[in-house]
């Protein structure tokens, strides 16, 4: 293979005049970070609302965590983001339409919401699998104390099973990071797009590939350290992960 | 105080649970619940507070109809205590804030209010000093005591015990007895679902036997023990009494 090996290509200027290579691969970085951060807190936030209904006796709740769940997790990724980002727009009404196509963050917007969504899915199903894992009389034991459902929920099974279904969670964080990167496709210019911009301008793929990589591990490490902490900190004592 | 009238309770389509269960507790009154297990003894006592469903029939406590659908079912449960075979205490929550949640979420407390009243409720079943241990640090015995003063700290006209000493050990049995018979000492209104036969012939007013969902005998505690009437009810005497 003839490849002329070049690690110093990240300190070299980039064409596009934003600085070094580095500085692309950065601002890729930093651009996945903020992504694959509101798609979280929005695959939490919705997940947990889906998880509950999944779990509560209501049949009309089950059905409509049912059909979220399927939709979501039953479609690729990939089909999903180009869904919102070609398909939805020719489907609204024209004025509609053309605002979304002509809003400047479209892209970001897009793969935060539709990844988001798409992870959301998943948490709902990992939360109620956690609240089914408690015992019964738990809910039974705060109906007894006078308790409303949500009030049961709130202060004693959520706080149960946020903390078993933690690890869990971890991996869905993680791949919530990690498909961040197919927003490339609808435009997205994160880490990977920045990775593949690199490439075509200095033509060291492999270098920057391999800086991309790395810097995919760094924010894997930190969230998989940061929620080992969040692990120890909420352990309960004497109960399963506690001491 | 509690009013059982001709309830019926099914399982599913074909099961019947309770079959046209009539029987009454008055103020002040201890009432033991025995009988084989699948009798529906553990049904019938989680019907007086609706944590289970009655189809037929009618349940009124304290002069409040229980399986009407205008009745607020939250603050009627707040009024009556319930212990369970498998003390339900909140796993994520301190002792002395287990017994704290209902008494600030349901019945308004103030913190200071519920602290103190907690406090007082644990020293009066002993356990003053694991008050800031988490449930998981406490024996079986142990916990069952928190659950009965978790119980009585919402002030409650009744308690309902299911069973509360068929998941201890032996040695740990006595001390959630002495507590329950301090209670009854004192006036409160008790129906206790339990096999510790010694218990009820010592603090019980009145024994009700039952053998697939029915009530088969309702008697006075010596003559109940004394001389039961149906076979049923001799034949599980004497099973229990023989050892």
């Amino acid at each position: 293979m003839n490849y002329n090996w070049n690690w110093r290509i990240f300190f070299e200027p980039a064409p596009n005049g934003t600085g070094t290579y580095l500085d692309m691969l950065l601002s890729g970085l930093v651009l996945t970070i903020e992504t694959a951060l509101v798609a979280w807190i929005i695959a939490l936030v919705t997940g947990s609302i889906i998880g509950v209904f999944r779990s509560l006796p209501s049949k009309t709740a089950n059905r409509i965590a049912f059909a979220y769940v399927e939709f979501f997790r039953n479609m690729p990724l990939l089909v999903q983001l180009f869904l919102w980002f070609f398909v939805l727009p020719e489907l609204l009404p024209r004025s509609a339409g053309l605002w979304m196509k002509q809003m400047s963050n479209a892209p970001f917007y897009t793969a935060a919401i539709g990844i988001g969504l798409f992870m959301s899915a998943r948490v709902a199903v990992q939360l109620a699998a956690g609240i089914g894992s408690l015992p019964r009389g738990q809910m039974q034991a705060a109906t007894a104390l006078g308790l409303t459902t949500s009030q049961s929920y709130r202060y004693v099974l959520l706080p149960m099973a946020f903390r078993i279904v933690l690890p869990p969670l971890t991996s869905e964080f993680l791949s919530t990071i990690k498909n961040t990167s197919v927003a490339i496709t609808i435009g997205l210019i994160e880490l990977t797009g920045q990775a593949r911009a690199m490439q075509e301008f200095s033509f060291q793929v492999f270098e920057a590939f391999t800086g991309a990589t790395l810097l995919y591990l760094l924010i894997n490490i930190v969230v998989v350290i940061g929620m080992r902490f969040l692990e120890r900190a909420v352990a309960v004592p004497g109960y399963i992960t506690g001491k | 105080m509690i009013e059982i009238n001709h309830v019926n309770k099914w399982y599913g389509p074909s099961f019947q649970a309770l079959k046209d269960c009539t029987t009454k507790v008055a103020k002040g009154e201890v009432v033991v619940v025995c009988g084989p297990s699948g009798s529906g003894k553990s049904t019938l006592i989680k019907c007086v507070n609706a944590l289970e469903p009655i189809q037929e029939g009618e349940i009124i406590l304290d002069g409040i109809k229980v399986n009407d659908p205008k009745t607020d079912l939250p603050k009627l449960r707040a009024r009556v205590g319930m212990v369970f075979q498998h003390f339900e205490l909140f796993p994520h929550l301190r002792i002395i804030e287990n017994l704290c949640l209902a008494q600030e979420k349901v019945l308004g407390r103030s913190h200071d209010e519920a602290m103190a009243k907690a406090a007082k409720l644990l020293d009066r079943v002993g356990l003053k000093v694991h008050a800031n241990k988490y449930p998981a640090e406490l024996s079986g015995g142990q916990q069952q005591r928190v659950a009965i003063a978790r119980a009585l700290a919402m002030d409650p006209i009744a308690m309902l015990f299911d069973e509360p000493t068929s998941a201890l050990d032996p040695e740990m049995i006595s001390e959630v007895l002495d507590v329950m018979v301090d209670l009854a000492r004192e006036g409160m209104t008790m129906m206790v679902v339990t096999h510790e036969m010694g218990f009820a012939s010592k603090v019980a007013h009145r024994v009700i036997f039952m053998d697939q969902g029915e009530i088969v005998e309702d008697a006075l505690r010596t003559d109940f023990f004394g001389s039961p009437r149906s076979d049923r009810a001799q034949k599980f005497l004497s099973k229990i009494l023989s050892h």
